[in-house]
């Protein structure tokens, strides 16, 4: 165990800290806030992701440094387009995400409760993690010299 | 109905914006945890050649496995503390799976959930970032109306 791997379990824990404090592991209170429509609409969750983003950008913005302090390169996102499968996707996700009031990170950290719903969502989505692989493959054995 | 409840949203929206800086300056990882879980079981289902994140080192590995076992961490500490942050959520099991494959399959396409694209990618300037952002709160927030209206689910 290395002093990277302290401050990646240390990073998960202060996220958990973080949904949890701010109500983000309450799928009823999610789903009041994406209820803009509704009569009891709560937009506290908006603040989540203003504080989130005030703190991170300024991060982002003031740290010069040319690597990390604990690794040989950033790792940063190498996806740049604005394509269908971006689009598509995000539009599938908040589908899913209005219907249970769980996103990835609050379901994790919720399945610490046991709760059957919990443990059957999160089913779901690693099923959903793994189907796309699994059709690629499926269609790399159907063509031949694949 | 749910109280509005700003300081305490801001207070953990900064712990996980702090999350994220600590992660990204020690480890140069984006904290996104669709992509942290979905790298840690998609290429179990195929050959690195099919996984669109082809970063399957042990070093990348077991950071992802220490972040998960720092959220699970964390978890366990709030509902030690302070069970009632640990909400269950009140749509039927029936409708959990399919929500759940959703988000799971979602998030895989368009390469990043709430934390990702919502909070990393907003965060450095990323255009896909909002765009992505844009949409699933559009379409989570369409989700709810409609499932409110149409089958009374509460909310």
């Amino acid at each position: 165990v290395t002093r990277a791997h302290g401050v990646a379990l240390a990073s998960g824990l202060l996220f958990a800290l973080g949904l949890g404090i701010s109500g983000m592991t309450n799928p009823a209170k999610v789903i009041a806030f994406l209820d803009v429509a509704g009569p009891n609409w709560d937009s506290s969750l908006a603040f989540v992701m203003l504080g989130a983003i005030a703190v991170h950008a300024v991060f982002l913005r003031l740290s010069k440094r040319e690597r990390p302090y604990l690794a040989d390169a950033y790792d940063a996102p190498n996806r740049f387009q604005i394509d269908t499968d971006l689009v598509l996707g995000a539009a599938l996700f908040g589908l899913g995400w209005g219907a249970s009031g769980f996103c990835p990170g609050p379901a994790v950290v919720s399945l610490v409760t046991f709760a059957p719903g919990v443990l059957v969502f999160v089913t779901g989505m690693l099923l959903g993690f793994v189907g796309p692989n699994l059709l690629r493959r499926a269609q790399a054995a159907r063509s031949p010299g694949a | 109905m749910t109280e509005f409840s700003p300081g305490s949203a801001i207070l953990g929206g900064v712990l996980i914006g702090l999350s994220a800086s600590l992660f990204w300056a020690f480890n140069g990882k984006v904290a996104g945890i669709s992509g942290i879980v979905a790298g840690l079981v998609a290429p179990l289902a195929a050959p690195a050649e099919f996984c669109p994140r082809a970063d399957s080192r042990a070093s990348t590995r077991s950071l992802r496995a220490l972040f998960v076992l720092g959220l699970l961490l964390g978890g366990g500490l709030l509902w030690s503390l302070e069970p009632a942050l640990l909400v269950p959520s009140p749509r039927p099991i029936s409708l959990l799976l399919g929500a759940g494959f959703l988000v799971g399959i979602g998030t895989q396409l368009s390469g990043g959930c709430t934390s990702g694209h919502g909070v990393c990618g907003i965060s450095r300037g990323a255009l896909r970032s909002l765009v992505a952002t844009g949409t699933f709160v559009a379409t989570a927030a369409l989700s709810v109306f409609l499932l409110r209206t149409l089958l009374g689910a509460g909310s």
